[in-house]
């Protein structure tokens, strides 16, 4: 077990270290900021359609749905640096090094939580600066544990497709799914106005449930938390599996 | 060099450019595929904005057409753009210099693929939006003038990929500016008309950024039937993209000649 958290670490400091030493490393804050901007300063009067009853308002309504994009985005970006490391080599070294390989998905998932952690701290303070009003109290550190268990199911996914395909053309392959997991939400109005096509998609859609209990701790009215931390319990369950079955594609491919 | 032979070699160059994005399909898949995968998305998850008082159109979709079209365009000039960095990056383009070939001939082929993918574009989207229940406002002629204005969207922006190729030569630095491009269709009236933007610092970006004039000469023919105003705006708007960016083109190709 020692060896497990010890090469977890050694992954995650790594990780950590090349993050920070990269001078592009709030890059990938950038889209959601740019969303934000988008959405909340564009679509302001959306806030008036009759049925729409969020009452923190349009602006947090919106930063709700960037921070989530922002910390899922993070787990993106760790399954691409993920692939990278398999195509440069050290990730075959690192398997070769490792007296226990699981240590290395947790490492990974560990360094992506800082990396969330940065970009949602820019996309809050970008929210506040912008006049976002908190009214949850202390109902924001379930968003924050929301979007933690977001990152990290994201990070999974990223993590078990990069191991599968070990190659940066694996990139598309990890954003797509994700990006779409993200639209074919509640993204403009809450699920109640929503209709057609994307009511259907947006009700099976896993990430509603999350989206929606987020906003309301944000306003300070939680609601479906039961269905939102089981929702992204069992994301998580799966996604381990996941990147599981991807690191022991990995070890055969050698 | 006369006119004839010029334009010879413009069409080997725009024939090379077109059958190298035939031949890869996933960059015509997604050039496609994911306008109306936005399209579908924004209009059907945006379908209450309808009900704001003073919303011009009460189905959204229709309101919304404008935007694969505009959308296409860009990853069109990214396409492109990109393509005609990694003819600079691969050495094509000096080889290409020590031929009889005047290398403006280049910049007219990649633009003529940029021309053929606008026009496959704007009849693939106008036949699914149709499908879809896109109501066309100004009939059978109006489509043909959103198609014309979608192919000189196309020009445009592939003159701005143009530029940007030329002045970097890296593929990598063109399709970093994807998100540039992006940034400034959503910070237009893509989304709502400019009347019925709420905050004053959007909506002055959005009046100052001549997309949102592209977006709304579509928008009119669309949703108003034959605006004047909206279409001059467009057509003048566009052509003025369409004039200073292949002028730029052309100057950065002389400076990289030189």
């Amino acid at each position: 077990m020692g060896g497990f958290f010890q090469v977890a670490w050694a992954v995650a400091a790594r990780q950590v270290y090349k993050y920070f030493t990269n001078p592009a490393f709030l890059a990938p804050a950038l889209f959601p900021l740019f969303f934000f901007v988008a959405f909340a300063g564009g679509l302001t009067r959306v806030g008036d359609v009759p049925g729409f009853d969020y009452a923190a308002g349009y602006i947090a309504f919106q930063y709700v749905w960037a921070l989530l994009q922002a910390v899922s985005m993070g787990g993106a970006f760790t399954g691409f640096s993920i692939a990278g490391d398999f195509e440069n080599g050290f990730a075959r070294r690192l398997m070769l090094a490792a007296s226990n390989r699981y240590g290395i998905i947790l490492g990974y998932t560990m360094a992506s939580l800082v990396r969330a952690t940065m970009t949602g701290t820019l996309v809050t303070v970008f929210a506040l600066i912008t006049g976002m009003p908190i009214s949850g109290g202390f109902d924001i550190f379930g968003l924050i544990a929301l979007a933690v268990l977001a990152n990290i199911a994201a990070t999974l996914f990223g993590a078990g497709v990069a191991m599968m395909l070990r190659t940066q053309q694996a990139g598309p392959v990890i954003r797509t799914p994700i990006f779409l997991v993200l639209f074919l939400a509640p993204v403009f109005v809450p699920f109640s106005l929503l209709s057609g096509w994307i009511e259907t998609a947006a009700r099976l859609n896993p990430f509603t449930a999350i989206l929606e209990a987020a906003r309301g701790y944000l306003a300070g009215e939680p609601t479906n938390v039961a269905s939102a931390f089981a929702t992204s319990a069992i994301l998580i369950i799966v996604l381990t599996l996941w990147a599981v079955y991807g690191l022991r594609r990995a070890e055969k491919a050698g | 060099m006369s006119g004839a032979s010029f334009l010879t070699q413009v069409a080997a160059l725009a024939r090379r450019s077109t059958v190298r994005t035939m031949r890869q399909p996933a960059v015509i898949i997604s050039a496609l595929l994911f306008p109306m995968l936005f399209f579908s998305i924004n209009a059907s998850g945006l379908d209450a904005a309808s009900q704001i008082p003073g919303f011009p159109t009460d189905s959204y979709l229709d309101f919304a057409f404008a935007f694969p079209l505009i959308q296409a365009s860009l990853f069109g000039a990214i396409t492109a753009g990109a393509d005609l960095a990694r003819d600079i990056e691969s050495g094509f383009f000096d080889r290409l210099s020590l031929t009889p070939m005047r290398p403006v001939a280049l910049l007219g082929g990649m633009l003529a693929g940029v021309v053929a993918l606008g026009l496959l574009q704007g009849v693939v989207f106008l036949a699914v939006g149709l499908l879809m229940g896109v109501d066309i406002s100004s009939g059978v002629g109006g489509m043909l003038v959103i198609v014309l204005l979608t192919v000189l969207v196309a020009l445009g922006f592939g003159g701005i990929g143009a530029i940007l190729a030329i002045k970097t030569g890296s593929v990598e630095a063109v399709e970093s500016a994807f998100p540039l491009f992006f940034v400034a269709i959503f910070l237009s009236s893509i989304n709502l008309p400019r009347n019925l933007i709420e905050q004053d610092w959007f909506r002055v970006i959005a009046t100052i950024n001549p997309i949102s004039y592209l977006v709304e000469g579509i928008r009119s023919l669309v949703i108003t039937g034959w605006d004047p105003q909206a279409l001059i705006l467009g057509f003048g708007f566009a052509a003025a993209i369409v004039v200073v960016a292949i002028g730029g083109a052309a100057a950065s190709l002389r400076t990289r000649v030189a």
